[in-house]
């Protein structure tokens, strides 16, 4: 292969280049963990009955994951529990050792906006929240919440929402991204109106059993395909949110795409404008190109980098996107996990560099 | 006057099929009957309403009757502007799209019937595909073999999105005939919605039922090549209609990076994603859906690396460009006799035997 590297010469400490990692995964020990946020009536609920989700298994997923607990073997604590969830080892293992100067926590293990019954779900997306904030951010001040919402009753995202606004260790709104409808729908718009009203961008990482396949050809056998397909199914959401104007009406809304990769996203651009052509009449409320929208309300996380044969593609494919749309993120510590010294195959000056590995990150969450 | 077309193969003109009701001479007294008692005739596709303006382009809407309707429209619009030397017909017929797969088999092999009648035996410059209810194998495998010994039917024609993924292992009957009668599988899109048409439910819009495509399409060839497909056929050709290329890139570097982290899961898959992509995949040139910029369309070409993946056509009378500027602005010209004429004859075997 004809890849280069970052070269990693020794700098000194005030040039360094801090990194800013827009994905990090805290795990919880345990389910039961959950009941020190809980009221007696939800713990007793989650006891007898747990999260009920829209597939097949309680506690694993019909496609079996690449490695245990989906995470890089070295990751798992010395003193036990799964990764992600001792903050020391965290620390000694990724914040320290990469220099990261923020990382933005995506809780994904247990969430509420998956989970059928909708009390039960509100509770474990303010247990979510309340739980980032006692065991990680007032802890550790590099680490940044985002506010879990149970975002298939808007009205209770948006209360979820109002109870952490203001608070300096939370910095964006997170839902899945395979809810039960796609995102741009008008049932989810009193969330966007409160997180535009807030000024907190919404983190949307690769996330969701909503009972629809993972792309439109129906379900394919096996993870090799369904991992793929996570790209394919952020695609139809941006297009969603594009399509119902969810830019036109909340202008200074910010979206974070997370863990999706962005070799799609020209591409997306290029093919909404080419059936634009012909079928604008049907979106009279887009004011622009749909193609212009991704270029002024989404940003895209990195991870995992795209890998061309040629590296000088990359640069070209950053080219299209625009440099000041990437974020960097690692996704530590899941087994597909990006390190911010090799991830990119391809040379970046300074600038560019300082640009996606943290001041694009600083501009978007007003760091 | 010789056009920059001059010869071409246009792999994609879509003939309009007004409805069961025209089939009825090419259906048996049982489907007759139940065509008739039940009041069965129009079967037009969701994705493609008629007053739509994607589905028929201004000045190829005739005042009376369907777009795409007649052998002389076509002939007018589609072969003589573009001084096309042959066509190859791909009817968007809703057929396969039914629960019953008798009745979708009855009408499938009526609609191969009324092309037959009504439009190859009027064009000589015309070949078809063969519509087969891609929901039951083993009706679309009988559909196959009726019709291959007559080789101006030249592919297989399956919705984009079906029942199942292609690959999976309840359709291997399908590729397996496919590949012994040298016959391209080529999807459109056309949908029988038995999933939501993406990982999010149901979008509201037209245009974006169109535009999330691309990755239905996507998800095809990962089950092709994830199952195991191509290493199982290694003849068997894929023909995406409408899929545009732009995202082809990623998904051959997506797909490769994965596989390398994943190939234990798929053993039988014994060459690289992007490898499988340029030998069996090739893709209709409307919509191209590049970079804005012309320039930038042979770096695209570049990523995706390699010169046999476009196929020419007009995709009529669906609108994709106007006049008669059906070739992508900026191909590099080594690939326009590629693009025109020998990409196809290279993908269609068929083809190959009666053309010279």
């Amino acid at each position: 292969m004809s890849a280069t590297t970052l070269p990693r010469p020794e700098v000194p400490a005030q040039a360094r280049l801090r990194v800013i990692d827009c994905d990090v995964h805290p795990a919880m020990r345990s389910g039961a963990e959950l009941d020190r946020w809980l009221s007696p009536r939800w713990q007793q609920h989650r006891k007898e009955y747990g999260l009920r989700l829209r597939q097949p298994f309680t506690s694993t997923y019909p496609y079996p994951k690449a490695a245990p607990a989906l995470s890089r073997r070295d990751s798992w604590p010395p003193t036990g529990g799964p990764p992600g969830s001792d903050l020391a080892f965290m620390r000694e293992q990724h914040l320290d050792f990469h220099d990261i100067e923020y990382g933005m926590l995506q809780p994904l293990s247990v969430r509420g906006m998956d989970e059928r019954v909708q009390g039960f779900a509100e509770a474990v997306s303010t247990a979510v929240n309340q739980w980032q904030h006692d065991d990680w951010t007032s802890k550790d001040k590099r680490l940044k919440g985002t506010i879990a919402v149970a975002g298939e009753d808007a009205k209770a995202a948006v209360k979820e929402i109002e109870r952490w606004a203001g608070h300096p260790d939370f910095v964006q709104v997170s839902m899945v991204t395979r809810a039960l409808e796609p995102l741009g729908r008008s049932r989810y718009w009193p969330i966007y109106e409160a997180a535009e009203h807030y000024g907190l961008p919404l983190g949307l990482h690769t996330l969701g059993t909503s009972g629809h396949s993972v792309a439109g050809g129906g379900w394919p056998s096996f993870y090799y395909e369904e991992h793929q397909a996570v790209a394919m199914s952020l695609s139809a959401m941006v297009a969603s949110f594009i399509m119902e104007g969810v830019p036109e009406r909340f202008p200074a809304l910010k979206m974070v795409i997370v863990e999706g990769g962005f070799g799609w996203v020209p591409s997306l651009g290029w093919r909404m404008d080419s059936h634009y052509h012909a079928l604008r009449s049907e979106v009279p409320h887009l004011r622009r190109k749909p193609s212009e929208y991704l270029k002024s309300n989404f940003w895209f996380t990195t991870q995992p980098v795209e890998e061309p044969e040629k590296p000088e593609h990359l640069r070209k494919l950053i080219d299209w996107i625009g440099w000041d749309r990437l974020l960097f993120a690692t996704d530590y510590p899941h087994w597909d996990s990006d390190d911010p010294r090799y991830a990119f195959k391809c040379q970046m000056s300074e600038a560019e560099k300082r640009g996606i590995f943290a001041g694009n990150a600083k501009a978007v969450y007003g760091l | 006057m010789t056009v920059s077309t001059q010869g071409a193969i246009d792999v994609d003109l879509h003939p309009a099929l007004p409805g069961c009701m025209t089939l009825l001479p090419y259906l048996d007294d049982h489907w007759r009957d139940e065509i008739i008692g039940r009041g069965l005739d129009d079967l037009d596709l969701s994705l493609w309403p008629r007053g739509a303006a994607l589905t028929a382009r201004p000045d190829w809407r005739p005042e009376a009757g369907l777009a795409g309707g007649t052998v002389e429209l076509l002939r007018a619009q589609a072969l003589e502007p573009f001084g096309t030397g042959i066509g190859i017909l791909n009817p968007l017929f809703g057929a396969p799209a039914l629960h019953n797969v008798d009745l979708a088999a009855a009408l499938c092999r009526a609609t191969n019937d009324w092309v037959a009648k009504e439009w190859l035996d009027k064009e000589p410059r015309l070949r078809a595909s063969i519509l087969v209810p891609v929901d039951s194998p083993e009706l679309a495998v009988q559909e196959i073999e009726r019709r291959a010994g007559d080789k101006r039917f030249v592919q297989v024609l399956v919705l984009g999105a079906g029942e199942t993924l292609l690959g999976r292992r309840v359709n291997w009957p399908i590729l397996e005939a496919a590949e012994r009668h040298g016959m391209p599988i080529a999807l459109q899109i056309a949908s029988s919605l038995r999933v939501s048409p993406t990982a999010n439910g149901w979008p509201s819009y037209l245009i974006e039922d169109h535009v999330n495509f691309a990755q239905t399409f996507q998800s095809q060839l990962l089950s092709l090549i994830a199952e195991g497909a191509f290493s199982r056929h290694p003849k068997l050709k894929v023909v995406l209609l409408n899929a545009g290329i732009g995202w082809v890139p990623s998904f051959l570097w997506r797909g490769t990076k994965e596989w390398r982290a994943l190939r234990r899961e798929v053993p039988w898959v014994d060459r690289s994603p992007a490898e499988i992509f340029r030998e069996h995949v090739r893709i209709s040139c409307q919509p191209i859906d590049a970079p804005p910029d012309p320039a930038d369309l042979a770096t695209l070409l570049e990523m995706i690396g390699s010169d046999d993946v476009l196929l020419f056509s007009t995709d009529w009378p669906h609108w994709r460009f106007d006049g008669t500027d059906a070739i992508p602005p900026g191909l590099p010209d080594r690939l326009r006799p590629r693009l025109l004429r020998e990409n196809a004859l290279a993908t269609y075997p068929r083809l190959r035997e009666t053309v010279q």
